[in-house]
């Protein structure tokens, strides 16, 4: 096979010469890696004071065109927890299904209990790293976070079953653009208004720098009261810099 | 090049394709050219690419023929069941996740993107976008097939919601037709399906009188027609 997956890969369309070669080699069922079509960019959360904050865009990208403008990425599941998701929009959307069921099961049981953030991204793990096992994967790098108890939990599992806990998380380019940001300027006892500053900076970055990034974002927050998403809004851009005026005074023919 | 001419007579069938699927205020209208190409050999001039499902729920077809059509006809059998069991007609919703349901989970061996278009009772006229992939995506309109590369621009700019019956009509076929004029892939007729309230109601529009574009030019039936509508002697040195 010799296919290294990287995380910057997860987003990158096949070229024909792949596909072809899937239909070609008969392995039937042994062979199942796919490739994403449509495809959601990074996603952005954080622990503050109250809770979890999370970010994304609403963009569907299909290779290097930008196909669908308003996806929601980020969901509600259960009562406690957040999830949102970078990736193929078909795996979230079957993930989505899946965690309906698991909600639903657990709402059955009708004993006082709910799954927490903490249980639901143990279970996600599961289900990522047994469909990586079997070549087959959900296409998908997702965001877990929420409150239970006064217990802020905020993960990560990405697409081959890893999976790790942190008061700051970012897939997709928002390992390299936002993640260093977060380290700078985050700390435990951000107020909302300093949460959502941080994560719009993090969001201006990505919107100059990620080519599949849509300028529509949604912020959602989760606290133990209860949680909201955003309405879908755009952010402001800064381009009236002397240096972009004439950038290449001094150097004509140059870019 | 001769070869390359003759091989593509036996390459799958595949529909290039330009299909729309818009709602306006009363239903849907669903829009499609009929051009179906086995490489660069048009196997089809005036195909169907607006397939029915039930009574009040139609699809668009792009992508392989093949794949396509056991797609919807898989749907309509299923749909067909869950009629006589549920008594009353299927809503556009279970039309759509069934064919959501069959390119989920078939992502690795099917090429298809479908729109699903249709009325119900309960939700009025429903749009629902299933790209390559599986995932199915409501919207106001939607656009798929490789002429719809050229649409893009082109609805951001045009589209509006609220839209009457003609003017939904009108925009379908314009765009259409655009597509047909850049997309090689995409050719021949315009067909439109209307779906609403009263019922269903096909439409075509021949390729002889679609609007003309940049660089298009009035079609005539011989020379010498224009030769002689012009004057006696045209041709001097």
């Amino acid at each position: 096979m010799g296919n290294v997956i990287t995380l910057m890969e997860e987003s990158v369309l096949s070229t024909h010469k792949a596909e072809m070669d899937t239909l070609l080699t008969s392995k039937g069922d042994s062979q199942r890696t796919q490739y994403p079509y449509v495809t959601g960019t990074s996603v952005i959360g954080i622990k503050y004071k109250d809770g979890i904050l999370m970010a994304a865009d609403m963009g569907g990208s299909y290779g290097s065109t930008i196909r669908y403008k308003s996806v929601e990425r980020i969901k509600q599941v259960g009562k406690h927890s957040l999830i949102g998701a970078s990736g193929e929009i078909s795996d979230f959307q079957e993930i989505l299904k899946y965690l309906d069921e698991l909600i639903l099961h657990d709402n059955m049981w009708d004993d006082g209990n709910s799954l927490g953030p903490k249980e639901v991204h143990n279970y996600l793990t599961r289900v990522m790293y047994n469909r990586r096992n079997k070549f087959d994967p959900l296409w998908n790098s997702l965001v877990i976070g929420g409150v239970k108890n006064g217990h802020k939990y905020l993960g990560s599992v990405s697409m081959i079953g890893v999976n790790f806990e942190d008061d700051h998380i970012a897939t997709g380019f928002g390992n390299h653009l936002a993640r260093p940001i977060l380290r700078e300027e985050w700390r435990e006892d951000l107020s909302f208004e300093e949460g959502v500053k941080i994560l719009e900076k993090c969001m201006r970055n990505l919107l100059y720098r990620d080519r599949s990034a849509v300028n529509k974002i949604q912020i959602a927050k989760i606290t133990e009261e209860g949680l909201t998403v955003s309405q879908p809004y755009s952010l402001k851009t800064f381009w009236n810099f002397a240096a972009f005026q004439n950038p290449t005074v001094g150097a004509e023919g140059s870019w | 090049m001769d070869r390359d001419a003759t091989a593509d007579v036996n390459a799958p069938h595949s529909m290039g394709t330009t299909i729309i699927g818009v709602t306006y205020n009363g239903g849907v209208i669903l829009g499609a050219d009929s051009r179906t190409s086995t490489g660069l050999y048009v196997a089809n001039r005036a195909s169907d690419k607006i397939t029915q499902l039930t009574d009040n729920v139609y699809i668009c077809r792009s992508g392989s023929a093949a794949d396509s059509q056991i797609v919807s006809d898989y749907v309509r059998y299923f749909l067909h069941q869950h009629t006589i069991q549920l008594g009353q007609p299927a809503t556009v919703k279970v039309a759509a996740n069934l064919v959501r349901l069959l390119s989920y989970n078939n992502k690795n061996m099917l090429q298809t993107g479908i729109i699903v278009g249709g009325w119900d009772k309960y939700e009025g006229g429903k749009i629902y976008g299933i790209p390559l992939g599986g995932t199915i995506l409501e919207q106001p309109f939607a656009i798929g097939g490789s002429g719809s590369s050229y649409l893009y621009g082109f609805f951001d700019q045009a589209w509006k919601e609220g839209m009457t019956k003609d003017e939904a009509e009108q925009l379908v076929v314009k765009a259409v037709s655009l597509a047909i004029a850049r997309d090689g892939a995409s050719g021949g007729v315009v067909r439109t399906v209307t779906i609403n309230s009263e019922g269903v109601t096909r439409n075509f529009y021949p390729g002889d009188q679609l609007p003309l574009w940049h660089e298009e030019v009035e079609a005539h039936n011989s020379l010498l027609d224009i030769l002689n509508a012009s004057s006696p002697e045209p041709m001097s040195t």
